[in-house]
């Protein structure tokens, strides 16, 4: 193990023997098997909670086909893995996305500069991409030429309110975030406009409320309809062309668009880190689960080998013998023993449990 | 078996036949019938198999409940008649089915 911090670009980087991109129930367990072989993790996810797909999109339905749980939650087998994953103290960095990933060793003794979208940095022995579907990104609204007005006029987060002050903004949406947002610009705001395919809103009641009560004050506006285009003045924003419930056109002026369509997965920045990919899917041998890159794994949903199921248990699987081949980069000169946990005293030592 | 009819945006018909107790989304991706994604696999979880259900058939075909609703707010050019195939179960009620995928999935 190296025990030098070095500053990059004035940040001290964060050194680990194992860095897992996604905590999602693979990534999770992999800091089970990796923990029992003395390999300290840090998990990074774009999401701002572990657990990935079971927490986003199904934390209430069951899952059958966890060996030994009948039926389990998606946040209930979440739950389960983080607390048998205690005792070996991973590190999460939620709400990061991993920007850039250099080699900085050889294949025998791998080491890896990794940068987030928040500015951290990692140095770090091996890196395990359990990113499944890939990261959660705002979905983009299936409006033609959308994509000329991205960071522009049209953005699917707020960075800076100041960049919104004294703007026609209008925001599409009836969730939290398209109601959250409402509220917080319509103060510094030229004028809001919300507009919703339906009166319903799945946001907080209290903040529909809130909506509701600006509307009624002549302070903003609540359109229901869907975009169906963009149209420009001098190559800006200028309104969008909308349809209402009852198929009749009319435009919305705007010179800004929030819209909030929920999230997609999508394989994101790890398409340029110079992994050999196969239909965004990355190849790995049956042995190591070892990508085209020496250190670089792969486990879960987003790797393929011939015969891969995209099933939960495959993935725990995947990490265990990952593990093993991470723990050969780490600890080189270690001879790596086999053992259970039902009888190894030194396993259980671990694990904090009485032989 | 009932059978159900998926019209593409084209307007290219496809009767297939559907499984009691199966979804008309399992019942398109079954027969390999093209233009429904069902993106979660059926768990009402993203907005990628939506179909509009033709008029003769909505009373039959039932409303969408509220989670299906919230989710069809993802969904692009939603009409009265749209409905998230992965919800809609098939039985002998349906039978003659016929449903329509939009120009793209969400």
């Amino acid at each position: 193990m190296f025990e030098t911090v070095e500053p990059v670009n004035g940040t001290e980087a964060i050194t680990t023997d194992a860095l897992i991109i996604g905590a999602g129930p693979v990534g999770l367990f992999a800091v089970f098997e990796l923990g029992l072989l003395d390999i300290r993790c840090h998990l990074i996810d774009i999401l701002p909670k572990v657990g990935g797909q079971c927490a986003e999109l199904y934390p209430e339905k069951p899952i059958y086909d966890i060996p030994g749980f009948p039926v389990v939650t998606g946040q209930g087998l979440v739950d389960n893995l983080m607390k048998q994953i205690e005792p070996f103290h991973p590190t999460f960095h939620l709400g990061e996305m991993v920007e850039g990933v250099e080699t900085l060793g050889t294949p025998d003794a791998p080491l890896f500069k990794v940068t987030t979208d928040a500015g951290k940095v990692f140095m770090t022995k091996t890196v395990l991409i359990a990113a499944g579907g890939g990261s959660f990104q705002p979905k983009r609204p299936p409006v033609p030429t959308i994509e000329d007005y991205e960071g522009k006029s049209v953005f699917y987060a707020v960075r800076r309110m100041e960049d919104f002050r004294d703007r026609s903004i209008l925001i599409v949406g009836g969730g939290d975030s398209a109601l959250d947002w409402t509220l917080n610009l319509q103060p510094i705001a030229k004028r809001v406009t919300l507009m919703h395919r339906r009166d319903e809103f799945r946001a907080a009641p209290h903040s529909v409320e809130q909506m509701r009560m600006l509307v009624a004050e002549g302070k903003m506006d609540l359109v229901l309809g869907q975009v169906t285009g963009l149209e420009a003045e001098a190559g800006a924003l200028s309104a969008a062309v909308c349809r209402a419930n009852d198929n009749s056109v009319f435009k919305v002026a705007c010179d800004r668009m929030l819209p909030f369509f929920g999230l997609t997965m999508k394989l994101g920045p790890i398409a340029e880190w110079g992994l050999n990919l196969a239909e965004n899917l990355i190849p790995v041998d049956t042995e190591k689960f070892e990508t085209s890159m020496p250190g670089i794994f792969a486990v879960g949903d987003i790797n393929t080998y011939p015969g891969k199921l995209k099933l939960i248990l495959s993935g725990f699987h995947e990490g265990a013998l990952a593990a093993q081949k991470v723990h050969r980069y780490v600890y080189p000169e270690k001879k790596l023993l086999f053992q259970y946990t039902t009888s190894s005293s030194s396993l259980q030592k671990k694990l904090g449990v009485n032989a | 078996m009932p059978k159900i009819t998926f019209i593409d945006h084209n307007g290219t018909a496809r009767a297939v036949e559907g499984e009691i107790g199966a979804t008309v989304m399992e019942t398109a991706i079954r027969h390999g019938v093209p233009g429904i994604d069902a993106e979660c696999g059926g768990a009402c979880a993203c907005a990628t198999c939506h179909v509009y259900v033709d008029d003769a058939w909505r009373e039959a075909a039932g409303a969408p409940s509220s989670m299906e609703e919230d989710m069809l707010d993802f969904a692009f050019d939603v009409r009265p008649n749209s409905r998230l195939s992965c919800q809609i179960r098939v039985k002998a009620e349906l039978d003659g089915l016929v449903v329509t995928t939009p120009e793209r999935q969400a």
